[in-house]
């Protein structure tokens, strides 16, 4: 039916995927399970090392939302604080842009033609 | 397939519109709100039965017709269905205003909003 | 067999409308009567829109005529035009069909135990049969006036779903901007079909195409529609009542409300595709969808990745979504006059723009349910205060994984199968928007990835200990979507080709919509 059928795609059939998939999963569990002969428990050697300071307990070292990709807000600012001026939440504002733009679409439409 | 006449219940209409947008857009105050959606859907219905009457027309039932034209039944049935649809509609709003009012103490548009951005 | 045939469109529709007012009266019996009420209705209608989507590709239109001594017979005798209410299913009316029942079915399996111990249940559930009920009347009316009753019914069963937690300041809030948008709305959409009886004096789809002659007039009305319709489909920039409205409403009608805002894409198609269709500037009004479809794909994800609400993220990735879709389509309406163009790229542009309505549905409807799980269990929606989730609600976790993957078009599932579609023919279009989409879709799975490391993985969190998994029946709620991704994702080809492309060949071809009424009259 379609021009393009996914059969006409060479590196995307779907089955052949899932199966390369599969494969690749089994080699790295098996690779997994063959495991660090050196590793041992319980001893210095899993500690956490934090430049010397007293690392905090479990359950505060977890890095809240807000706090991932904090560089990348931080880089657009100026952006963000653009985009947030329209989004103000109020309902009115809401039908303002729908009146805008219907208003917008008739004169295209009624010019254009 | 003739043009609309260009008359006033037509004129009326476009300016019950107009006057609810802007109600819809400048009032904060919600119930206010509700009013302006009430008044654009009155402005709807007068729109639409002026569209079927005819001049001179009488109502388009055939039991016992007089002579002459009819004035159209179809606008008429769009309009009974609005007028339905719009009393639930304004229904559920003013229900709605009210539970805004309950939960934040506000029916303003600005103060009473907790969703943004 | 072909009596069921024959009557399925009415019955589809009037099947849920009668339960949804008798549901009231049944929960009396109790809430395992009403469960199974609900449940016999939606697969019984489930059954039928199999039965007729069988039907509908094997044979072509089918036509239901209210009150006419045979529902083909759309043309009374001796009238030249349709004076009857009438349902018209092609081939895009039945794909918005499948996609409507498949997730009402999985919403209503969900939200069985999701509500237990909630006051409200009859009502809630009628309000769902009623918003299922609006959703297919839009879909399959081929009526003007019929769409603007149906749009009204899903709006107010909708509203009435968003605001259901009336407890809460921010569902009820949410609810309200839905009522008011829609009412607003559909009350131009209504102005506009007055605009168009008055110039042709009839109200059928089928006929208006026939007799348009594209006035000033019909361009105003052309507007108005539009307008409407992309505020209900929440496009960019009329789509900020989106976030407030999903974000509240409860998590087995947001699915629900998310496939309505799809049935109004439906409407908005059938209204440029086949009411104006032949009479437009195509080219223009194809780039003014694309530049609706790239700027809502644009600010969606940009405003997506900013948030910590997990359900406001995701609706506004449904925004960006949504872009994609008209981003597809619109290619397609650019170079309809091109028939070299359509068959080189356009038709597969459309293919992949309607595509991935059903696509986007299933993994958004699936991520709104693991969202609505962590807020049944946690009792928040706030990113920051999650932590370690995975470790006691793991089916959720994987459920939300699977998601995030489909709707980043990651293979092997299925948002990289309609995603490729688009950015294959897209690239043949204009290679920048290809771009566009691509980089769009990185930012998708930056996000989702955000809030996947915050709020599954991570040391077990002390206020969280007592967390467990939900219970059955939103684990086979979410699973029976889950399963659909895997299985579209897998078979791609098969699902184009008997679902979707009948759907485009639908909207680009829209002689055999009309003629299914009109070709009897001179």
């Amino acid at each position: 039916m379609s021009a393009l059928s996914y059969e006409a795609y060479a590196v995307w059939v779907p089955i052949v995927w899932v199966a390369a998939l599969v494969v690749i999963g089994v080699i790295v569990l098996a690779w997994r399970n063959r495991g660090q002969k050196s590793y041992k428990k319980g001893t210095a050697q899993t500690d956490i090392f934090l430049s010397g300071i007293k690392v905090p307990p479990e359950e505060q070292r977890h890095v809240k939302a807000e706090n991932v990709y904090w560089g990348f807000f931080e880089a657009l600012k100026g952006f963000y604080s653009v985009l947030m001026r329209p989004h103000t939440g109020v309902v009115n504002d809401y039908i303002l842009w729908f009146v805008a733009l219907v208003a917008v679409a008739i004169l295209i439409l009624v010019l254009g033609a | 397939m003739e043009h609309i006449p260009l008359n006033f219940p037509f004129l009326a209409a476009m300016l019950l519109v107009g006057i609810s947008l802007y109600i819809i857009v400048f009032k904060r105050n919600l119930i206010k709100l509700v009013m302006g959606v009430a008044i654009l859907s009155s402005a709807i219905n007068l729109f639409l039965v002026s569209l079927g009457y005819r001049a001179g027309g009488v109502a388009p039932i055939y039991t016992d017709a007089p002579e002459g034209s009819m004035v159209l039944p179809v606008p008429q049935a769009l309009t009974l269905t609005n007028i339905v649809i719009g009393v639930a509609v304004l229904a559920l709003m003013l229900t709605l205003v009210i539970h805004i009012y309950r939960n934040t103490g506000d029916i303003d548009s600005h103060k009473s909003r907790i969703l943004k951005g | 067999m072909d009596y069921l045939v024959t009557h399925s469109p009415a019955l589809i529709v009037a099947l849920p409308l009668l339960a949804a007012f008798a549901i009231p009266l049944i929960s009396r019996l109790g809430p395992r009567v009403r469960a199974v009420l609900c449940l016999a209705v939606l697969g019984l209608v489930a059954a039928l829109v199999a039965i007729l989507a069988v039907d509908v590709h094997a044979v072509g239109i089918r036509l239901y005529t209210f009150g006419a001594t045979a529902p083909e017979m759309a043309l009374p005798g001796g009238y030249m035009v349709p004076v009857r209410i009438m349902f018209e299913v092609d081939g895009m009316s039945i794909f918005m069909g499948i996609v409507i029942t498949t997730v009402a079915v999985a919403s209503l399996i969900y939200s069985l135990q999701f509500l237990n111990g909630q006051t409200g249940q009859a009502r809630f559930y009628s309000l769902m049969m009623l918003l299922y009920v609006g959703m297919m009347g839009l879909a399959f009316t081929g009526d003007m006036f019929n769409m603007f009753v149906f749009l009204e019914i899903a709006s107010i069963a909708g509203t009435g779903l968003a605001a259901y937690r009336t407890n809460m300041a921010d569902a009820v809030e949410g609810g309200f901007k839905y009522i008011v948008i829609s009412a607003v709305s559909a009350l131009m959409v209504l102005l506009a079909i007055g605009i168009l009886y008055a110039q042709y004096n009839v109200l059928s789809i089928a006929a208006l195409a026939h007799y348009m002659q594209y006035t000033t007039l019909d361009m105003m009305a052309l507007g108005l529609l539009a307008g409407a319709f992309v505020m209900k489909l929440a496009g960019v920039p009329l789509h900020m009542w989106a976030p407030d409205t999903y974000t509240v409403a409860p998590a087995g009608t947001t699915p629900m409300i998310l496939a309505a805002s799809y049935t109004s894409m439906y409407a908005l198609y059938r209204i440029t595709f086949t009411l104006y269709g032949g009479h437009i500037d195509t080219a223009a009004i194809g780039w003014i969808v694309i530049i609706v479809g790239v700027l809502s794909m644009f600010v969606g994800v940009m405003m997506a990745v900013h948030q910590t609400d997990i359900k406001r993220m995701m609706a506004y990735h449904a925004i960006s979504q949504g872009g994609y879709m008209l981003l597809g389509v619109g290619v397609g309406l650019a170079v309809i006059a091109d028939p070299v163009a359509l068959a080189n790229y356009g038709r597969d542009a459309m293919n992949g723009g309607i595509f991935h309505i059903i696509n986007h549905v299933f993994y958004k409807a699936m991520l709104f349910m693991t969202a609505e799980a962590i807020f049944f269990r946690v009792g928040t929606r706030d990113t920051n205060k999650m932590g370690g989730l995975a470790r006691n609600m793991k089916w959720t976790a994987i459920f939300y994984a699977i998601g995030a993957l489909a709707i980043s078009g990651i293979p092997p599932f299925n948002g990289f199968a309609s995603k490729l579609l688009i950015y294959q023919t897209v690239l043949s279009f204009n290679p920048v928007l290809s771009v566009i989409a691509m980089f769009v879709s990185l930012v998708t799975l930056a996000s989702f990835a955000k809030v996947f490391y915050s709020a599954f993985t991570g040391p077990e969190m002390p206020g969280y200990k007592e967390v467990r998994e939900v219970p059955k029946s939103m684990l086979i709620g979410m699973g029976i979507l889950a399963a659909c991704i895997i299985l579209f994702g897998i078979f791609p080809g098969l699902i184009v080709d008997t679902i979707v492309a009948p759907a485009t060949e639908a909207l680009i071809n829209q002689a055999p919509y009309i003629n299914a009424v009109m070709g009897a009259a001179p």
